[in-house]
C-alpha cells in the first residue's frame, strides 16, 4: 500500500497535530461530570464487596471462623478460595498470586476472604470480624534476609561487556559502595475499583479502573471457569494508574465477578485508601551495590554492579522490572568493561509491581551515584565527570547488553541545558553562597536520562485499533490503550484527525473495550502512543485507501493524488467535503470501518547471551536542580529546576510538558518525602495519606523551566515522536544529587555523602552529622 | 432538622441515611458524583466543596473550602453548599474551570473537582494572590499527575482577572435566605447530633447524655467513623455556641473563642504574635483550618497537635465552662496525660486567653516534618525568651512530638535565667538541655534520636535568629 502521509513538518494549517490541543476530557473533568467507575449509575440490586486480611506476614492458617462475618448486618455472602469456581491463581505472567489466601500466608495484609454486603460500610465492617487461627512462622522482610537464604521469585540474570574483573584490577582508582533505594506507593487519587454486572447465563460485564483490560478479561474468565468471549471489560478512564493498575487491578475485578455470578446481582468492589495501600504492591525497593574502576582524570574503566530487587511474595512483573533496572545501570555513560547482575528476591511482603519507570529509576540512580563518587574522589565537578563519560564515538556506543546507540543526542542536549541553565555560573554562586552561610547550604546537580523504549517482553509490543466512519463524517476511534490522564486519547484523536484532515471535534475516542479491540497489551512502558498511535494510523490508512480509490474512480484522477486536509478530500481541481465523501462511499457500498494493527520492528533480546536490542530507541533528557538544605534539621527545598527533554517531534507540546512536569515531581517525591515504612512484623505503617507524603503544591519549585529538545526521532515512530510517560520521572534523580551536593559542601566536596533514597530530612541530617563528625575526628 | 442551601435550592433534612459525611450525602442522595473520595480522611482534597457562610459583619457571604469527607451533615446547617457541579452557568464553565482547561491543569481529572473548588474559594477572596497565597489555597489538594505548575498558573491568572460571577450577583438573595434559616429553631439532627446555641442548653445536653461527645469541626472525630469504622456516639456540636465564637482584645489579653475554626482566628493571632505565621499556615491545610477549631485542637490534647505548644510557650489559659460557672486553667496544668486534660464531665472550653507579649520577648514557633505542607509535626517547638539588657529574664517553651503530652521544658529557665543571651554557652547549653529533656518515641514520622537532635538544633536556630548582631541565614526559603 502506498504511504499517504508521514511528514509532520508539513502539517496542514488546521491539522490539530503538533499543537497543544486540550485534554479530550478536560471540560468534563473541571465540570465534575467526567465519569469514573464509582460514578456509574448502578442497578438497584447493587451489593458491595470487601476483603478481610491477615495480621501476620508469615505462617499457616489452621482455622478460619467466619461466623461473625456472616452474621454481621447486611452481609449477603462470604467466600474463600474454596468458593472460586475456576482457576484460583491470578499471577499475570507466572503463577504465585492466589486470589485469596491458600493455606500459606504470604504477607501482612493478604486477603483471606471476601464478603458481600448491602452497603460499602457494612462490607468493610464485616470484613474485620473474622477469627483466624494462625501458626505464625518467621518472615523474610529484607533483601539481606532473602539473599542469605537464597529466597527468590525468579532466577538471577547477568550480562556484561569485556572483562570487568580485569578492568577493576588494573584500574588506577577503584571505589565500592551500596545504596538502599526505597519503594513508592502509587497513590493514584482514585483507588482500586471494579464493578461487575452479571449478564445472560455465564456472561459478565466488567467496568474497571485498569491499565490492562485484556488481562482483567482473561483473569475474570479463568477465575469464573468460562472462556474469554463470555467476559467483556470496559475501561473509560482511570483516576491515575502509574503502573499500580497494570497487573494489580485484576484481583478486585475477579472478586467482584465471582460474587456477581454467585448472587446474580451487580457488585462493586472499591478499596478504601488504607486497605488499598496495604493490599497492593508498590515500586520495588532495591538494595544495590557497585564496584568501579576509573582513572585519575575521572574516566570510567569498568564496573561490577549488582541490583537486588525486593519483589515481595510473588513474581508478578518482577522479572521484567529487575531486567529493566539492569538495562539502566549505565544510564547515559560508557562504563567500560561491565558485569551486571540482577537478583529477584522473595520476601514476605505485598508483591511489588510496576510503577512509572519499571525498575529503570532504581538502576539508573546507580549510574548517577557512581558519577558523584568519581567526582568527589577526583575533585572534578560532577558535571565534568558526567559529560566526559557519556556514550560517544570515541568512548564507544555499545551498552552493557550489546545494544548500539544510533541516535546519541545527550552530549548536545546536556551542553545546551548547561548553557541555558547557566550551570557553571550558578556553580560558582553556590560555592560562594556556601562559603558565607554556616547553616543553610545550597546544592546543584545536572543529571541526564537515557531511557529505553519498548516492552522488554517482546510480545507485548503490538497494538490494535478500530475506526468507524459514520455517514455525517464523524469518526469513532477505539484502540487498545487506556486513558489514565496521560492524554493518550487526545493524541490518538489528533493522529486520526490529522490523517483524515478533519477537525478534532469530529473524533470521539471511546472507552477501551475488550469486545472492540482484542488481546491488547497493558498501557505501560510509555508505549501507549507509540503502539496505539501507529495502529490507529494504520486503520486510517486502510480507510483512506478505500476512499481515495472511490474518489479517483469518481473524478478520474490518480488515487495517489488524493489528499485529506482542511475538511476536504481533494485531487487536482476536485475538492469534496469529507462528510460528503463518506456519504458517497456509503452509497457506493464501501466499508467504512477498519482495524489497524502495529508491531514494533527491530527489537530482540537473547537472554542466554545477555545481548540484543531490547529497545526500539531511547528517550533522553536532562535536568538541573538547585536545592537549599538546612543543616540544623535536614529540611530542604528544591528552589530551581531547569529541564530539557527529548520527545522527538512533539505530538502535543502541552501534554508532553504535562508528562515531564508531573513525572519530575513524582520522581522528586520518590527521592525526597515518600517514605514507605513497615514495622518489624511486616505491617505497612505508612498506610494512609497522613503518614505517607507525596509532593504537595508548595513543593513545586518556584523556578520550574521545561523545554523540549527539538529533534525528531530517527526511528519510524508515529510522526517521529518519542514516548514520554516514564522517562521524565528519572530527571528527579538530579534532586537527590543536588541534596548530596549541598551536604558534600560541608566536607569541601571531598566525600560523597551517604544518603539513602528517599532522602528524608532525617536521613539528610544523619548524613550531615556523619560528615561533620568525620571532619572533627 | 437542619436546613441549608444546596447551591440555590433550599433543603430541609430530618434524617440522613447515607453515612455521616457530607461527601457520602452528596454522592448518594443527590448523585453529585463530581465530589470524589480519595482518602476519606481529609488528606487529599478530592472531596473539597465550598461552604458559603454569612460573614461576621452580616453583610456578605464568605466562601470557604472544606473537606466534605470529614464534614458532618449536621454542620451544613445555615450554610450554602457548593459543589463542582454548581459552578458552570449552563454550558458556560466558571472562569476557574475555564482557566484550568486553558492551562492544561487536569490530567487524570480525579483531583480536579477539589482543585476547582479551592480555586473558587480563592477567586472570591483574593484578586492579586501571591504564590504563597495560591499555595495556601491549594494546600489541601493533592494532585499526583501534573506537578501543580499548570494549576498554580491557572489559579494566579484567573484571580488576577476576576469578573463578578453568578454567586456575586445572587449574594444578597443568598444572604437573605441564610439569615432566615439562622433564625429558625434547630435542636437536633437525625437524633444523633445536637446543635445547642446557649450555655444552658449545652449544660442540659451534657448532663442528659453523659456518653455524648463534643464536636467542633469534626476533622479528627470523623476519622473514627471513616477510618476506624466506629459508630459514633451522640454528638453535641459547638458550632452554634455564639459565646464560644467571640474574639476579645484587651490591654493585656487576646481572647479567642474555642469554637472558632482556625482560619477565622489566624489574622488576629498573627497580628499579635507574628512569629506564629508559619506554624499556623502549616497547621494541616486550609480546608482543615476552615473547619477545625482551636478548642478542638486543645481539648484533643494530642501530643502531636500544633496549637498546644503555642499555648504552653505563651502562658495561655483555657477557660472552661459548665453552664453555671467558668474556670481558668493555665495551659501548663491543662494536659494531664496521653489525650487527657483537666476538663471534667459537663465542661466545655469556652475560650483561650493569650497574654500579650512584652516587647522584650522573642517568640519563635518551629515545625519540622517530612513535607512542608499539610503534614504532622515530627517535632514542634515554640520558644518565648524575654531578654532585658541582654540578660535572660524569662524562658517559656512548648513542644509537640516529643512526649505523650504537649510539654514545656522548665530546665531551660532553671539553668539559663540571668545569663547573657549573646553568650555562646547559652546556645550550647540549651541544645544539651533539650536533647536530654524528653524521651520521644520512634514512629512512622521520625526516630527518637532525630527528634532529640532536632529539638536541640531548633534551640540553636532560635538563638541564631534572635541575636541582634548576627545575620545568618537560618531557614530554607519556605515562609522565611
Amino acid at each position: 500500500m502506498r504511504k499517504l502521509i508521514d511528514q509532520p513538518q508539513h502539517q496542514t494549517s488546521d491539522s490539530p497535530l503538533l499543537k497543544s490541543s486540550k485534554h479530550e476530557s478536560a471540560v468534563r473533568q473541571v465540570a465534575g461530570n467526567a465519569r469514573y467507575v464509582d460514578d456509574i449509575p448502578v442497578p438497584a440490586n447493587i451489593a458491595y464487596a470487601c476483603v478481610g486480611i491477615t495480621q501476620v506476614a508469615s505462617g499457616t492458617l489452621s482455622a478460619l471462623d467466619l461466623t461473625a462475618v456472616k452474621h454481621a448486618p447486611g452481609v449477603i455472602d462470604v467466600i474463600t478460595i474454596d468458593d472460586i469456581p475456576g482457576h484460583t491463581d491470578i499471577g499475570p505472567v507466572f503463577e504465585g498470586d492466589p486470589i485469596l489466601l491458600d493455606g500459606e500466608i504470604k504477607f501482612h495484609g493478604q486477603p483471606v476472604f471476601a464478603v458481600l454486603a448491602g452497603t460499602e460500610e457494612q462490607a468493610r465492617y464485616a470484613a474485620t470480624l473474622a477469627t483466624m487461627d494462625i501458626a505464625p512462622a518467621s518472615a523474610i522482610l529484607t533483601v539481606d534476609q532473602a539473599l542469605a537464604v537464597n529466597s527468590t521469585v525468579r532466577p538471577p540474570h547477568a550480562f556484561g561487556q569485556g572483562d570487568a574483573g580485569a578492568a577493576l584490577e588494573q584500574a588506577p582508582v577503584t571505589a565500592q559502595g551500596h545504596l538502599s533505594i526505597g519503594g513508592q506507593e502509587h497513590l493514584y487519587l482514585e483507588g482500586q475499583v471494579s464493578l461487575a454486572l452479571p449478564e445472560e447465563e455465564d456472561r459478565v460485564m466488567i467496568y474497571t479502573s485498569s491499565q490492562h483490560p485484556s488481562e482483567v478479561q482473561k483473569l475474570v474468565a479463568e477465575v469464573l471457569g468460562v472462556k474469554l468471549h463470555k467476559v467483556t471489560v470496559d475501561m473509560r478512564r482511570m483516576g491515575g494508574g502509574f503502573g499500580g493498575k497494570e497487573s494489580q487491578a485484576a484481583q478486585w475485578a475477579c472478586l467482584a465477578a465471582v460474587f456477581a455470578m454467585r448472587q446474580r446481582r451487580a457488585v462493586k468492589m472499591r478499596l478504601p485508601r488504607a486497605l488499598d495501600m496495604q493490599v497492593t504492591g508498590k515500586r520495588h525497593p532495591f538494595e544495590n551495590s557497585y564496584n568501579i574502576g576509573f582513572d585519575s582524570e575521572g574516566n570510567m574503566l569498568g564496573a561490577e554492579i549488582t541490583v537486588n530487587g525486593n519483589c515481595g511474595n510473588s513474581p508478578d512483573l518482577s522479572d521484567a522490572i529487575v531486567d529493566r533496572a539492569m538495562f539502566h545501570v549505565d544510564n547515559a555513560y560508557q562504563l567500560g568493561a561491565t558485569a551486571i547482575t540482577g537478583n529477584r528476591l522473595k520476601t514476605h511482603m505485598v508483591s511489588h509491581t510496576a510503577f512509572r519507570g519499571f525498575g529503570g529509576p532504581q538502576g539508573m540512580i546507580m549510574a548517577e551515584l557512581m558519577m558523584d563518587v568519581i567526582a568527589r574522589r577526583t575533585g572534578l565537578d560532577p558535571l565534568t565527570v558526567r559529560m566526559q563519560n557519556l556514550y560517544s564515538e570515541a568512548k564507544g556506543l555499545t551498552t552493557p547488553y550489546g545494544m548500539t546507540l544510533e541516535q546519541n543526542i545527550l552530549p548536545e542536549l546536556i551542553s545546551q541545558l548547561a548553557n541555558s541553565s547557566q550551570y557553571w555560573q550558578r556553580r560558582e554562586e553556590v560555592i560562594a553562597f556556601n562559603r558565607h552561610s554556616p547553616i543553610i547550604k545550597k546544592g546543584l546537580a545536572l543529571t541526564p536520562v537515557k531511557f529505553g523504549i519498548s516492552f522488554t517482553a517482546k510480545h507485548l509490543n503490538q497494538a490494535g485499533a478500530l475506526i468507524h466512519l459514520y455517514t455525517d463524517g464523524s469518526i469513532q476511534v477505539n484502540h487498545g490503550g487506556t486513558e489514565m490522564g496521560q492524554g493518550l486519547h487526545t493524541k490518538i484523536g489528533q493522529i486520526v484527525a490529522h490523517e483524515f484532515g478533519v477537525e478534532l471535534d469530529n473524533i470521539e475516542v471511546t472507552a477501551t473495550r475488550t469486545d472492540k479491540v482484542p488481546n491488547t497489551s497493558p498501557t505501560a512502558a510509555s508505549s501507549g502512543t507509540d503502539l496505539n498511535g501507529k495502529a490507529a494510523q494504520n486503520a486510517c490508512l486502510t480507510l483512506k485507501a478505500r476512499l481515495a480509490a472511490l474518489f479517483a474512480d469518481t473524478y478520474q484522477v490518480s488515487a495517489d493524488a488524493v489528499t485529506f486536509a482542511n475538511g476536504y478530500v481533494s485531487a487536482g481541481e476536485h475538492a469534496v467535503a469529507f462528510a460528503d465523501v463518506i456519504q458517497q462511499a456509503y452509497m457506493a457500498r464501501i466499508s467504512l470501518s477498519a482495524t489497524g494493527y502495529y508491531r514494533t520492528p527491530k527489537i530482540f533480546y537473547d537472554r542466554e547471551k545477555g545481548s540484543g536490542r531490547p529497545f526500539f530507541y531511547f528517550a533522553n533528557g536532562a535536568a538541573v536542580s538547585e536545592v537549599s538544605v538546612d543543616t540544623l534539621t535536614g529540611e530542604y527545598t528544591v528552589d530551581a529546576v531547569d529541564i530539557l527533554h527529548d520527545v522527538g517531534t512533539s505530538l502535543n507540546p502541552a501534554i508532553d510538558r504535562g508528562q515531564i512536569e508531573g513525572g519530575f515531581i513524582q520522581g522528586m517525591g520518590w527521592v525526597t518525602t515518600e517514605d514507605l515504612r513497615w514495622d518489624n512484623n511486616g505491617k505497612l505503617i505508612s498506610n494512609n495519606l497522613a503518614t505517607y507524603k507525596i509532593p504537595a503544591v508548595g513543593d513545586t519549585p518556584a523556578h520550574f523551566n521545561v523545554a523540549l529538545f527539538d529533534r525528531p526521532n530517527n526511528e519510524d515512530s508515529i510522526y517521529h515522536s518519542k514516548a514520554v510517560g516514564e522517562p521524565p520521572f528519572m530527571l528527579a534523580i538530579s534532586v537527590w544529587c543536588a541534596i548530596k551536593d549541598a551536604v558534600a559542601s560541608l566536607a569541601d566536596y571531598q566525600q560523597d555523602p551517604d544518603i539513602a533514597v528517599p532522602a528524608t530530612p532525617e536521613r539528610v541530617l544523619e548524613a550531615i552529622t556523619a560528615l561533620t563528625e568525620n571532619q572533627d575526628a | 432538622m437542619i436546613e441549608f442551601l444546596l447551591n440555590n435550592e433550599r433543603v430541609s433534612l430530618e434524617e440522613c441515611d447515607s453515612g455521616i459525611s457530607v461527601q457520602q450525602y452528596l454522592r448518594q442522595q443527590h448523585r453529585l458524583t463530581g465530589t470524589k473520595e480519595g482518602c476519606a480522611a481529609g488528606d487529599c482534597g478530592a472531596c473539597t466543596i465550598v461552604l458559603g457562610e454569612i460573614t461576621t459583619n452580616d453583610n456578605a457571604i464568605a466562601y470557604r473550602s472544606v473537606n466534605s469527607c470529614i464534614t458532618l451533615v449536621a454542620n451544613l446547617h445555615g450554610k450554602q453548599v457548593l459543589t463542582v457541579e454548581h459552578l458552570a452557568k449552563g454550558n458556560q464553565l466558571h472562569p476557574v474551570q475555564q482557566a484550568l482547561v486553558d492551562h492544561h491543569g487536569s490530567q487524570c481529572g480525579f483531583c480536579t473537582p477539589g482543585i476547582v473548588m479551592s480555586m473558587f474559594s480563592l477567586y472570591h477572596t483574593d484578586i492579586q494572590p501571591s504564590r504563597e497565597a495560591v499555595n495556601k489555597a491549594l494546600s489541601g489538594n493533592l494532585c499526583r499527575c501534573t506537578g501543580y505548575r499548570p494549576i498554580i498558573d491557572a489559579t494566579t491568572e484567573v484571580c488576577e482577572n476576576r469578573q463578578p460571577d453568578q454567586f456575586n450577583a445572587a449574594e444578597q438573595q443568598t444572604l437573605a435566605i441564610l439569615k432566615e434559616i439562622r433564625h429558625k429553631h434547630v435542636d437536633v439532627f437525625a437524633n444523633r447530633v445536637h446543635l445547642p446555641d446557649s450555655r444552658q442548653a449545652m449544660a442540659i445536653l451534657l448532663a442528659a447524655n453523659p456518653s455524648a461527645r463534643l464536636v467542633g469541626g469534626s476533622t479528627d472525630l470523623a476519622l473514627e467513623a471513616t477510618q476506624q469504622l466506629k459508630t459514633l456516639p451522640v454528638l453535641i456540636s459547638t458550632q452554634r455556641m455564639q459565646d464560644c465564637r467571640q474574639i476579645t482584645i484587651s490591654d493585656d489579653t487576646i481572647s479567642v473563642g474555642a469554637a472558632l475554626p482556625l482560619s477565622y482566628i489566624e489574622a488576629v493571632l498573627v497580628e499579635h504574635f507574628p512569629a506564629l505565621h508559619e506554624l499556623i499556615e502549616r497547621f494541616a491545610s486550609l480546608p482543615i483550618r476552615n473547619q477545625a477549631t482551636l478548642g478542638g485542637n486543645v481539648a484533643n490534647a494530642s501530643p502531636i497537635g500544633d496549637m498546644p505548644p503555642v499555648l504552653l510557650a505563651l502562658n495561655a489559659c483555657i477557660e472552661a465552662d459548665n453552664g453555671t460557672t467558668t474556670r481558668i486553667i493555665p495551659a501548663s496544668e491543662f494536659f494531664t496525660g496521653y489525650r487527657q486534660t483537666q476538663l471534667i464531665q459537663g465542661e466545655w472550653i469556652k475560650a483561650i486567653h493569650f497574654p500579650r507579649l512584652s516587647p522584650n520577648t522573642h517568640l519563635r514557633a518551629y515545625k519540622v516534618s517530612k513535607r512542608h505542607e499539610d503534614d504532622i509535626s515530627a517535632v514542634c517547638a515554640v520558644f518565648a525568651v524575654t531578654i532585658e539588657n541582654d540578660v535572660i529574664t524569662a524562658i517559656a517553651s512548648g513542644f509537640g512530638g516529643v512526649a505523650a503530652t504537649p510539654v514545656s521544658c522548665n530546665e531551660l529557665a532553671i539553668q539559663l535565667m540571668g545569663k547573657s543571651w549573646q553568650d555562646e554557652h547559652v546556645r550550647k547549653r540549651g541544645q544539651h538541655i533539650l536533647m536530654a529533656a524528653f524521651n520521644p518515641i520512634d514512629d512512622v514520622r521520625a526516630s527518637a534520636s532525630y527528634r532529640k537532635q532536632v529539638l536541640g538544633n531548633l534551640w540553636q536556630r532560635f538563638w541564631f535568629e534572635t541575636q541582634s548582631d548576627l545575620l545568618v541565614s537560618t531557614r530554607v526559603p519556605h515562609y522565611a
